[in-house]
């Protein structure tokens, strides 16, 4: 690539979060981050700087990515103490340098959440969401062969309003964001969309209880702040919640009387 | 060992081959599938829906994943759409006609009969995901809308927005959380799958690494299936996730699998163009994108006057002009060729005059902004977030970038590899596609591969082996496998080199694509052989792997890969040098048409390239597979 004209560069001041393991006490590195293009996307710039750590013999930072287009819900730090960093509904590893400017101080953190547990540098384990899809986020369908797919006809605006629910990413940012580190966003968009479809229905209460009380063992309270909203890279919607809590009290009911027949 | 190329395809009119082989194929009794374990490795479309299904069953499956969680395999990056032949247009769709858009879109290089059986569960597919909830698009009416996707001549292809393979990878996601829920599978996630246990010729385990604290451990089973993905990122950039990588494959092969026609590689047509040095991977836009953006370069060379002031007639919209029947549509090798022509030509477009436009202004001018923004919103977005320019001002810039790998493991018609009890799903078998892979055929094929045919086959081989206790990992297989995983990882740390392991792959990707790439000679692909091993051998010398080799440590993990990719690219070298045809997404500059039409060699090539690995410092030998064309007539393709 050398027929490029030099692209616009960087200064950058970062302090990053390292922390040897879940046991160990973490710290932040002070780092001067010279050079960055503006080009880069926020994880090409951690590249660099991990490529120049490994130059000067230190071992570089641990981070979480994988695909790097914002979808497998891979990455995710907090960024001057916002999840995903400044640009709305953008993952961190689409976030790209040129939103910074020359002699930025950036802070670099890993998500913060009891249930998120730091498990080296900026990476946590997310598994208590895969307990909450286990709970009951999904439709009962052995493989087989069931109906023709066109024999279930489900309405436009609800098929629009399960996949602006399905969207989520699974990345922990509501989480993070969350003063109370609850996880409501996350749960009930996974429930939205399986519950206002129609092949959803015969198990929706009881996937409702069952996902709502298992996020309850491991996470916080929602409290209405709506920061999981404004820090979600797919702009999941707050009227989930309201949804989730609607069905939820409902599931109460609706389980005991099906529980009595 | 005696390697025999065994396709066992079924006998009778094709039409009738799956029906026939399901019912001839050995059954477990429902309540003996609980006597047997199977591993899965992987959890894409493939690796989770095979897992499920089996799971579903009876059978006790342990599910690896080097992810935090199985709904992060690369699968959910897959965009644009999964193909079934539903005729739901009326628009004369059949199983055959995609059977034969499939064998023919594959230039001639694929097996009929799997192909066929592809077309047959593509229905299937469409009916089981929706009845797990996947959110496909619908008409008002409430029934499934489709849409025309990479050249097809029918609307055949099913989606989501632009997530389809997110929500088809989270249906079997869920379908695998609802068994591991029940106790049917075990799910080991963040575990490196770094061999393939071999016991009296048959596979009877994997030796994996808990990513976490570095140890190694072994897991004995009745059967092994990788459903591990391609092998891409031996190009360094590529549309794959970073992850991505040839290590299960290629540590199967060295065990005795067959590594089919390597060479084959899919070039993407429509990706951002590489910006920089710094570039860590390559990012694709849908190629439902052609459906309505125009491609073109300026007709002068060297022009450097912005696309707004390039006037009509001095534009080259050279796919419409060379080929007006299918246009900006022509399958993905033709569009990628031609795309590298123009820029080698001296039309490229963009700051490092890389790319070509794909212009949506004749489509916002015919169907409005807020069409164009339901149909491509969340693309023009990203393109926007990644390369800082407008789209819905200014064109597209797109170039070709690695994306799908057609070559994999050798497998029979019941996906089994050369090694009994090992099978190979997905993108990283060889099976369905040919030399070149059909736009929204990579879902179908994942799904086809979990849902609908590894549960019938693999009873094949487990039933005769009922009441046979898996081979203890006290066995010395274990013991040596476990101790050579161990070493060799452990060894990396004590290299102490001067070059990290991103310096290695991407002087690795630099070689690959250069001479290995969107066309390839025979004096390219000669340099190639001799470079590739000199690189390997300083890598190995010279390699810098900082930290502790127990706990988390990701350079460990990715030195691995790239060890493996140093061995892999040399056998795809050699197999794209023997192929001295044209075919597909394999264009051999001394074979082509005097229109610059790729050139197959029926008569020498009709043939799969299955590579035995001979240790080390042997060269492989080379077995084939010929193919049989009982249903579909050879014929040069021609999309003018």
């Amino acid at each position: 690539m050398s027929s490029t004209a030099p692209s616009k560069t960087l200064n950058l001041k970062l302090r990053i979060w390292r922390q040897d393991g879940p046991h160990a006490e973490g710290s932040f590195l002070d780092i001067d981050a010279d050079q960055i293009p503006v080009d880069a996307s926020f994880l090409e710039m951690l590249d660099l700087i991990n490529e120049r750590l490994i130059e000067d013999d230190v071992e570089p930072i641990t981070f979480p990515h994988d695909c790097r287009e914002g979808i497998c819900g891979t990455c995710g730090v907090m960024i001057n103490g916002q999840a995903h960093g400044p640009e709305k509904a953008t993952a961190t590893c689409q976030l790209h340098m040129r939103k910074f400017r020359d002699g930025d101080q950036i802070v670099i953190e890993p998500w913060r959440a009891a249930a998120f547990p730091v498990l080296k540098d900026l990476m946590v384990d997310r598994r208590a969401f895969d307990r909450i899809i286990e709970a009951g986020g999904y439709i009962s369908a052995p493989t087989g062969t069931p109906q023709d797919a066109n024999e279930i006809p489900v309405p436009k605006e609800v098929a629009d309003t399960a996949m602006d629910a399905a969207a989520c990413i699974g990345c922990g940012a509501c989480v993070a964001a969350c003063p109370n580190s609850a996880a409501q966003l996350f749960t009930s968009a996974k429930l939205a969309h399986l519950n206002v479809l129609p092949q959803g229905q015969p198990e929706r209460w009881k996937r409702t209880e069952a996902m709502v009380e298992t996020m309850e063992d491991f996470f916080g309270s929602c409290t209405n702040h709506g920061e999981c909203h404004e820090a979600c890279p797919k702009e999941i919607s707050l009227d989930f919640i309201a949804f989730m809590n609607r069905d939820y009290i409902k599931s109460k009911s609706k389980n005991r009387s099906l529980a009595s027949q | 060992m005696m390697v025999v190329l065994d396709a066992k395809i079924p006998d009778g009119p094709i039409a009738e081959k799956w029906d026939n082989h399901k019912f001839s194929v050995k059954l477990v009794n429902p309540a003996n599938k609980r006597k047997f374990d199977i591993i899965v490795v992987g959890t894409g479309l493939a690796g989770a829906s095979a897992a499920a299904s089996l799971a579903e069953l009876g059978y006790n499956v342990k599910a690896f994943t080097f992810h935090d969680s199985p709904r992060r395999a690369h699968s959910i990056a897959a965009q644009g759409g999964i193909n079934a032949a539903k005729n739901y247009r009326n628009d004369g769709d059949s199983v055959y006609r995609l059977f034969y858009d499939t064998v023919k879109g594959g230039d001639y290089r694929s097996r009929e009969a799997n192909v066929y059986r592809l077309a047959q569960v593509s229905l299937n597919i469409i009916d089981q995901c929706a009845a797990q909830g996947v959110p496909f698009a619908r008409e008002y009416g409430g029934l499934l809308a489709n849409r025309s996707f990479g050249g097809a001549q029918v609307s055949r292809t099913f989606y989501a927005r632009g997530q389809t393979g997110q929500q088809l990878l989270l249906g079997a996601y869920q379908a695998l959380a609802a068994q591991i829920k029940a106790g049917k599978v075990t799910l080991y996630n963040r575990s490196d799958m770094l061999d393939v246990v071999v016991k009296d010729g048959e596979a009877c385990g994997i030796i994996t690494r808990d990513m976490l604290t570095g140890e190694v451990h072994a897991h004995s089973a009745h059967a092994v299936v990788l459903a591990t993905g391609g092998y891409g990122n031996v190009y360094y950039l590529s549309t794959n996730a970073m992850a991505c990588n040839v290590t299960a494959a290629w540590r199967a092969h060295r065990k005795g699998a067959l590594f089919a026609n390597p060479c084959y590689t899919q070039i993407h047509p429509t990706c951002i163009p590489v910006s920089d040095e710094f570039q860590s991977k390559l990012t694709l836009m849908s190629e439902s994108l052609r459906n309505d953006g125009r491609i073109w370069v300026p007709r002068q060379i060297d022009d450097a006057r912005s696309a707004a002031d390039i006037p009509e007639a001095e534009r080259y919209y050279y796919l419409e002009e060379k080929y007006p029947s299918f246009g900006n549509l022509v399958p993905r090798d033709v569009a990628s060729r031609n795309a590298k022509t123009v820029v080698d030509g001296g039309r490229g477009v963009g700051p490092l005059k890389n790319g070509v436009y794909l212009d949506f202004a004749a489509a916002i001018d015919r169907d409005g902004v807020e069409a164009v923004r339901e149909r491509y919103g969340n693309l023009f977005d990203m393109y926007e977030r990644i390369t800082g320019e407008d789209p819905y001002k200014l064109p597209m810039r797109i170039y070709p970038a690695t994306h799908y790998t057609m070559g994999g493991l050798w497998v029979d018609y019941n996906l089994m590899t050369t090694v009994p009890g090992l099978y190979c799903l997905g993108e990283a078998n060889f099976s369905d596609h040919g030399a070149n892979r059909l736009g929204a055929s990579a879902l179908m094929q994942g799904l086809a591969d979990g849902y609908f045919v590894l549960p019938y086959t693999i009873g094949d081989h487990l039933a005769p082996k009922l009441g046979d206790a898996t081979v203890p990992t006290t066995d010395p297989v274990f013991k040596e496998a476990l101790a050579e995983v161990d070493q060799r990882t452990r060894g990396w740390t004590q290299v102490k080199g001067t070059r990290s392991v991103e310096h290695y792959h991407r002087e690795l990707g630099k070689i690959v694509w250069e001479y290995c790439g969107m066309a390839r000679n025979r004096t390219g692909l000669t340099k190639a052989l001799s470079e590739i091993p000199a690189l390997r051998e300083e890598f190995r010398k010279n390699v810098k792997v900082l930290g502790r080799p127990d706990g988390v440590n990701q350079q460990l993990e990715k030195v691995n890969r790239v060890d493996d990719f140093m061995e892999f690219a040399e056998l795809k070298v050699r197999d794209a040098l023997h192929r001295s045809e044209s075919c597909g997404g394999h264009f051999r500059e001394e074979s082509q048409t005097p229109e610059g039409e790729a050139l197959r060699d029926d008569e020498n090539f009709a043939y799969v390239a299955a590579w035995e690995w001979q240790g080390p410092d042997t060269d492989p030998v080379l077995h084939k597979e010929d193919l049989a064309f009982e249903n579909v007539q050879l014929t040069q393709r021609s999309y003018k």
